[in-house]
């Protein structure tokens, strides 16, 4: 009999809702399909672009030699002879990303090693969500902080500066990673267990000798991931290149000077008139591909270099 | 238990007499008070440490021992808000004194933790870590620092053919092991242990204090512990702790068959704690 005495018995409530059937039960087993079917969503809808990516590159090279696409360094698409080498939208692009992260990279970590290591409790405690909310700031706003303010600031220091470069837009990109890689950085050094700063300062190491030698070490792997999100954030950043940089398609190494990035170019050419079926809409997607694959290599490389020098603890 | 004066007095001449055989003193601690935030954690502490001898410290938890611990390599002042006053003569130098600096201190004064903590990196890295901060950088130095530290404590054999893998594939007591040679390697004059051995097995804690009994020879230990029956089997002084003061300290036996407090006695004998 029941201990609690009293009727009916908990027992046999518990046995009398477990041995029917309801609907809850089939939800239950349903869930784990429902769930898959949900999660195929998202992979299913990469594969598509992929596979649209593919099959209207594959179309572009038809009439553009894929030689020429990949070698030459004139990119002039609605010419009445147009000619499309890529080289300069890769300059473009290459620029703005690597001034970014020149920018981005020593900030954003010296950033997450005072939050990490040095500040106290209530100073990080502030400083965190501030920088969360810099991240949330539209890139639209940022496009027009590099052309109205940065530029012209810059040509006080720069005389030759043209009034759309690379060198500008490069910056404001990477003061737009400072808060994502200082705060992903921050996130994967404060995941060091405290024991291990404390073997180090226990041997008499300084608080600089245990940030470098045990703290960076052991982080290194989302200290990296941190580096990589921010640099295919700043190849994939279109508006700010696309309102300071201007649309010059121009092979160069003079950062000083207009360029234009994969992604801007893609602005340029969807906003203008590209007939879809011509040369220049399926260059969109010669140009689409590059850029996927930019960011896919880099994936796939970052993953290797904190696999290589992840310390598992 | 009633004591004569004369017998009294016969105990305390001999308590004098065998205080004059104590080891020349490494730690000379008197007055010394701590607060953590308002809470008073240590009270006017005086407590000598004797050179190559093993000291333990015992007492409930949050009587202070860990805590004067960690002050006598200053690591106590990584918890914030700390306020110390009194002396901790160290070599003849007060090691509270701003002026100290606490990378030399601890160069000197090694330290094993509750838990092991190596670093993620090669059994080689953690051991050679403490040298090379401190500026050496010869390869054959280096790997002969290695073999000395890892054969004094007791690991040398284990590892020998693993040295350049993650000292994180180690078991736990060898992990402890592996951070005692880590101090080792600096050539200490005194490790300070946190309760070494509650986090391993029987087997593990044996042969940590088969070690600690070895390295006395070379250096100074202290050694805070929860369990009686370790500091009875490896230390020659105890000091017993509560509430943050020194209830009694004197030489192991004395502490363990005839201590002076009955609140030494309570706790010896399990009334407390």
């Amino acid at each position: 009999m029941s201990p609690l005495n009293q009727e009916p018995s908990t027992r046999e409530l518990i046995e009398a809702r477990r041995k029917k059937k309801t609907v809850g039960d089939r939800v239950e087993r349903m869930i784990p399909s429902i769930l898959f079917v949900i999660t195929s969503l998202s992979v299913l809808t990469t594969i598509g672009i992929v596979i649209t990516l593919f099959s209207e590159t594959f179309e572009f090279f038809k009439r553009v030699p894929i030689l020429e696409f990949l070698t030459t360094t004139t990119l002039k698409p609605l010419s009445e002879n147009p000619q499309f080498g890529v080289l300069p939208l890769i300059a473009g692009t290459f620029w703005s990303s690597l001034i970014a992260m020149l920018v981005a990279i020593p900030i954003g970590l010296m950033t997450a090693i005072y939050l990490s290591e040095y500040a106290s409790q209530r100073v990080r405690k502030r400083f965190k969500p501030m920088l969360e909310i810099l991240a949330g700031v539209p890139t639209i706003v940022y496009g027009f902080f590099a052309f109205t303010f940065v530029t012209p600031l810059l040509k006080q220091l720069i005389p030759g500066l043209e009034s759309t470069n690379i060198l500008s837009p490069g910056i404001v990109m990477g003061v737009m990673i400072i808060p994502m890689v200082a705060s992903l950085s921050e996130d994967a050094m404060s995941s060091v267990p405290q024991a291990m700063r404390e073997g180090a300062l226990g041997l008499g190491a300084t608080k600089l000798e245990v940030t470098r030698k045990v703290v960076i070490p052991a982080a290194l792997s989302g200290i990296i991931a941190s580096f990589v999100l921010g640099l295919s954030r700043a190849i994939g950043e279109t508006m700010i290149v696309t309102i300071a940089s201007g649309s010059t398609k121009n092979f160069t190494f003079d950062v000083t000077q207009s360029m234009q990035t994969m992604t801007a170019y893609i602005v340029e050419v969807t906003g203008g008139d590209a007939p879809a079926g011509s040369t220049v809409y399926y260059s969109l997607y010669a140009v689409a591909m590059t850029l996927f694959l930019f960011t896919l290599l880099m994936n796939v490389f970052a993953r290797y270099v904190s696999r290589k020098f992840r310390e598992v603890y | 238990m009633s004591t004569t004066t004369v017998e009294r007095a016969e105990a305390v001449q001999l308590r004098v007499m065998e205080n004059a055989q104590w080891n020349k003193p490494v730690y000379e601690t008197s007055g010394l008070n701590l607060w953590y935030g308002t809470s008073h954690a240590l009270k006017n502490i005086d407590l000598t440490i004797h050179e190559k001898e093993v000291t333990a410290i015992i007492g409930p938890s949050g009587c202070g021992k860990s805590t004067y611990l960690k002050t006598l390599n200053r690591m106590v002042e990584l918890a914030g808000n700390v306020t110390i006053s009194g002396n901790v003569t160290f070599q003849g130098g007060n090691i509270l004194d701003t002026s100290m600096p606490v990378e030399l201190l601890r160069s000197k004064v090694g330290m094993v933790f509750q838990k092991p903590n190596p670093f993620p990196k090669s059994i080689y890295e953690n051991v050679v870590f403490g040298p090379k901060i401190h500026g050496i950088k010869n390869r054959t130095i280096l790997d002969q620092i290695v073999e000395d530290s890892l054969k004094k404590a007791a690991l040398w054999d284990e590892v020998k053919d693993r040295l350049h893998e993650n000292a994180y594939g180690l078991s736990g007591g060898q992990q402890q092991r592996l951070c005692i040679a880590r101090c080792l390697a600096v050539d200490p004059e005194v490790i300070l242990m946190d309760e070494p051995t509650s986090a391993l097995d029987p087997v593990s804690t044996n042969k940590v204090e088969e070690l600690i009994q070895e390295i006395k020879e070379d250096v100074t230990i202290v050694i805070v512990t929860h369990n009686m029956q370790q500091a009875a089997r490896i230390s020659d002084r105890t000091a017993f702790f509560l509430n943050g003061e020194v209830i009694e300290y004197d030489r192991t036996n004395t502490i363990f068959n005839d201590p002076e407090d009955p609140l030494t006695y309570d706790y010896i004998n399990g009334r407390f704690g």
